[in-house]
């Protein structure tokens, strides 16, 4: 991987990201021992006619950088790679998901075992999983092979058994790949990759079915024993796949791989990787979200007794493939259902012409909403996106299915499912959003406002977003140069909204639900009784702490039980501490009419949303 | 970037067209280079390879995989009839042999001594690739496809259904914004392909695939009249696919926006004229957009065409149309007065780009550059 890199002599580094519409550039520079950003371009990306070669779309975006920054990094379209005082740059890397990412197939002997281990894999790869097959997936096997060959995939991961298993239903799945002879989306030159990741006892079976009609490689069982996965192995196939045989097809993809000093990683393969190394690092539970037009991502790394790394945590991102902001945007009002949209909307709006709005930003994706009723609309149409991915993420985020436990008297009255979700909102120390309705809101209170309603953390959650969408390339900047990568993200990349405090539980409107002291560093304290059904928001800035005790009423809990106090130092941002006393478990917003406005009217004007909007 | 701007939709009355016409996999090429065909004319063929179907013969005979090679009667790459004895038990003592037979015609595609199924595929599926557009072959790509060209008015769409489509065009609203309801479609207009300026309706629509008209041209269409027309929403703008029997071609999206007076005016003057339609609408990577062909001249040989003669693309500068494509004013045309380099707060408090329109009622505002369409020429 990549080209010998002496990091201690690194002071400039340009990555870019090469995303389906634009291609995103940023010059880091290392300034007194500090790797910073230190500006940033854009430009169109060039994969498609007339141009068609990615590196055009590169050499612009680094062109506005060497404008911006009077800096010379090109020479001739090339690197300056013999660094000089104001020429030249010491590294160069890049993500790319131009050509709508990396799209993949999975396939595993039982759909919530291997099956689903083999789609976490592809997932964490920074694939969209198109589909998945399984032996017992209640189609039959020529409705299998119709739907690989209509999809036409960039790659299949194909797993299933544990190792020393029965080979007979794995190999049954070998066969339908072979029969239905399935051809890649990019280019009919080459031949499939497929990536065989089960049972090691029928590598001989599967070579003989798929080596001579697809791209074969054979990697370690994903799922050696029925407790544990083993992902890492499929992982790095699939993303060394992706660039020796998807991208190599992309136009001008070949030269992109030569100019950059390390290999090009999917853009959410990458986003994925800075997760990961920012909760290793401060030994944090942490989502992510990435709301684009097209999908949304969510990543999430929590700690689990599951876990086989040293750190003890998991990581998990899910990818709902038509949930987004403008290509999308009509997906998400038909699956959140246009009643659901609206319920953030503290206004009539004429149904049948938000149908029409939606519609039309979804065939005029790159218009922006100049009124502020629009902008509203948007946000709650944003609301909704990020709570259906979220709930998908959930629901994939589980520990290992068809695992024996041993279960004792007390579990029988638990009344936890068999197999929970990892993801638990009350442990949940950060959430970091990005993409455009998140990073580019007009205010961060839109933004925070927005995560909160979407995620409904619980307890004490801390928020953030990235200001300018740099996670891909912090992401793979990680892989080569932690140091560098961890600066940037902590000191250009996020901002810091606030703390969001949340105790559980339900009660009354308007009855007590907990009381806030809030001790600031200089000494002021401040104290509040919040009533359930209110939001209130205390002022600490970016930078500053406070210590802040919580006091929940019975029946309420912030982190320790009902009813139980808790003490914690929470960390300012630009929104400051928000307190929010609507319920968890459930979170309800009133169905009637005019309570539901009056609601809707309280909390905005408390978080300062859409100053203006009651006229 | 002080210089971006949305590129509109072509609208010409005069342009080069070249349709890049390719099988989906490997085959043979019926036309030459230099020849002239007709829409119809299919310009090469291909066989995709069949469907496939499996039938588990070891469980139907009670037998291990390992024994499957014993039993079977056809070997891989054989050709079978629907019905024909492919495997049969041994039997006892060479009594109560129990057969299976083949589903389909075609060939056995393998036997696995793994699992035990046999799998079977179909005959080959012919291919054939039809011109699409009256044109002249500029090039062959050996055993892919052609490259075929002529002249023609070019209209872009917004949003489509339905796939490649060809027929007379007919004009049945008298007004640009008229609506296109069920009373204007009639017996007449079979095979032809409606032109209306305003809005259309789902009975419209219903009626005109009653009469076997191909295609519809329309400024827009209501998104719950879409819905009630498919059966279900479109949640994505991939759309071709559909087969309703019927092509819509929309120019101006969804609500009640009149048709741009431009387009109309060039479909109104080729009234009576062939014309090839699709459609196919992808709003991703790969942005693909409905399209009008209208064939003017089919030349011998397309470098006689003089290319730079039509290459005029207007950019955004001031005193120039552009329109508007998000509210407030949607769909207006107005003209360019001052692009200002600075991003300036609108109303929403978003700090963009804009540029400085003036209305025809003579007002000005600003409007973010990302809200409006250059018109392209």
């Amino acid at each position: 991987m990549g080209r010998n890199i002496e990091k201690d002599k690194i002071t400039r580094i340009v990555a870019t990201d090469c995303g389906s519409t634009t291609t995103k550039a940023i010059l880091i520079e290392k300034i007194d021992g500090q790797y910073r950003l230190s500006t940033r371009g854009e430009a169109p990306t060039t994969v498609e006619a007339p141009v068609e070669d990615v590196t055009r779309g590169v050499i612009n975006a680094v062109t506005e950088l060497e404008e911006l920054r009077k800096l010379k990094i090109l020479e001739k379209d090339n690197f300056i790679k013999d660094k000089k005082e104001n020429e030249g740059i010491d590294l160069y890397i890049s993500t790319s998901s131009a050509g709508g990412g990396l799209q993949m197939m999975v396939a595993g002997v039982v759909k919530s075992m291997t099956a689903e281990s083999a789609a976490r894999a592809a997932l964490g790869a920074g694939a969209i999983v198109m589909d998945t097959i399984a032996n017992n997936d209640g189609r039959r096997t020529f409705e299998r092979i119709e739907r690989i060959r209509n999809l036409r995939p960039d790659m299949i991961l194909l797993s299933g058994g544990i190792d020393g298993g029965t080979v007979k239903h794995v190999v049954e799945l070998a066969e339908i790949i072979g029969a239905a002879d399935p051809r890649p989306r990019l280019g009919s030159s080459y031949k499939l990759p497929v990536i065989y990741a089960g049972n090691k006892d029928a590598v001989g079976e599967i070579e003989a079915i798929l080596k001579d009609k697809t791209a074969l490689d054979v990697t370690d069982n994903l799922r050696p024993v029925m407790e544990r996965e083993n992902l890492m192995p499929a992982r790095l196939k699939i993303q060394a796949q992706f660039l020796e045989h998807v991208m190599a097809q992309a136009p001008g993809y070949k030269k992109l791989m030569d100019m950059t000093d390390v290999d090009i990683m999917p853009t959410p393969g990458a986003v994925g990787k800075i997760m990961e190394t920012i909760a290793d690092i401060h030994d944090i539970e942490v989502v992510g979200v990435d709301i684009g037009g097209a999908t949304t991502d969510v990543f999430s790394v929590f700690k689990s007794e599951e876990a086989e790394n040293e750190k003890g945590t998991i990581f998990n991102r899910t990818v709902s493939a038509n949930l987004g902001m403008s290509y999308s945007i009509s997906n998400v009002v038909s699956e959140a259902g246009l009643e659901n949209v609206l319920r953030w909307i503290p206004f009539d709006m004429n149904e049948g012409e938000l149908r029409n709005k939606v519609k039309n930003k979804m065939i005029r994706p790159t218009t922006i909403p100049q009124l502020l009723e629009e902008l509203m609309f948007e946000q709650a149409v944003a609301r909704e996106a990020l709570r259906l991915s979220f709930d998908q993420h959930k629901s994939l985020a589980v520990g290992l299915k068809g695992v024996q436990k041993q279960r004792t008297v007390s579990d029988v009255f638990s009344q936890e499912d068999q197999v929970s979700t990892l993801v638990n909102l009350m442990n949940l120390d950060m959430i970091i959003g990005s993409g455009g309705v998140l990073s580019h809101a007009p205010r961060r209170n839109q933004s925070a406002m927005m995560m909160i309603d979407a995620f409904l953390p619980e307890g004490i959650t801390q928020l953030t977003v990235d200001s300018i969408f740099m996670m891909p390339q912090l992401g793979v900047l990680s892989e080569v140069h932690p140091e560098a990568a961890t600066q940037v993200f902590e000191n250009d990349c996020l901002i810091y909204m606030g703390t969001c405090v949340a105790p559980v539980g339900n009660t009354k409107k308007g009855k007590p639900c907990m009381n806030i002291e809030v001790k600031y560093s200089d000494g002021k304290t401040e104290t509040a009784d919040v009533a359930f059904g209110d939001m209130k928001v205390f002022p600490l800035g970016v930078g500053e702490k406070a210590e802040i005790k919580v006091n929940p009423e019975k029946g309420f809990d912030i982190g320790k039980g009902p009813g139980a106090s808790l003490t914690k130092e929470v960390m300012g941002g630009v929104v400051g501490i928000i307190v929010d006393c609507r319920g968890r478990r459930p979170f309800v917003i009133p169905e009637k009419e005019s309570e539901r406005i009056a609601c809707l009217k309280k909390w905005y004007t408390e978080m300062n949303l859409y100053p203006g909007f009651e006229n | 970037m002080a210089h971006a701007y949305t590129p509109g939709l072509k609208v010409t009355p005069r342009t080069i067209i070249r349709k890049e016409r390719r099988l989906p996999l490997k085959g043979n090429i019926l036309v030459k280079k230099g020849e002239k065909v007709d829409s119809s004319t299919v310009v090469a063929r291909t066989e995709l390879p069949g469907n496939v179907e499996s039938i588990n013969v070891v469980n139907k005979l009670s037998i291990t995989p390992a024994e499957i090679n014993e039993v079977m009667l056809k070997k891989e790459g054989e050709a079978v009839e629907k019905g024909e004895m492919i495997a049969q038990s041994m039997g006892f003592f060479g009594f109560f042999k129990t057969p299976v037979y083949s589903t389909c015609s075609g060939t056995i595609e393998s036997v696995s001594s793994v699992t035990g199924q046999v799998i079977l595929r179909h005959k080959p599926i012919p291919v054939e690739l039809r011109a699409y557009i009256d044109g002249v072959v500029e090039e062959v790509l050996p055993e892919e496809g052609v490259i075929l060209g002529n002249e023609s008015a070019f209209i872009q769409g917004i949003f489509g259904i339905g796939g490649e489509t060809e027929g007379e065009l007919v004009v049945a609203t008298k007004e640009i914004k008229e609506v296109l309801d069920e009373t204007k479609i009639t017996a007449e207009m079979k095979d032809k392909i409606i032109i209306a300026g305003g809005f259309v309706t789902t009975s419209a629509l219903n009626k005109a695939i009653k009469v076997g008209a191909k295609g519809i041209i329309a400024g827009c269409v209501d998104a719950d009249d879409l819905k009630n027309f498919l059966g279900y929403d479109i949640g994505v703008a991939i759309t071709g696919h559909e087969e309703k029997g019927i092509t819509l071609v929309l120019t101006e999206g969804f609500g009640k926006i009149s048709m741009a007076k431009k387009t109309w005016e060039l479909l109104i003057a080729n009234e009576g004229k062939k014309a090839s339609i699709n459609g196919a609408t992808q709003i991703r990577a790969g942005v693909m957009r409905p399209e009008i062909i209208i064939t003017i001249n089919i030349p011998d040989n397309m470098n006689e065409v003089n290319e730079q003669e039509y290459s005029k693309s207007s950019g955004m500068d001031v005193g120039s149309n552009i329109r508007i494509i998000r509210d407030p004013n949607f769909g207006e045309i107005v003209k360019v007065k001052s692009l200002p380099v600075e991003l300036t707060v609108v109303e929403s408090e978003t700090k963009v780009r804009v540029v400085e329109v003036e209305l025809k009622d003579g007002k000005t505002m600003l409007v973010p550059r990302a809200n409006v369409e250059t018109i392209e020429e």
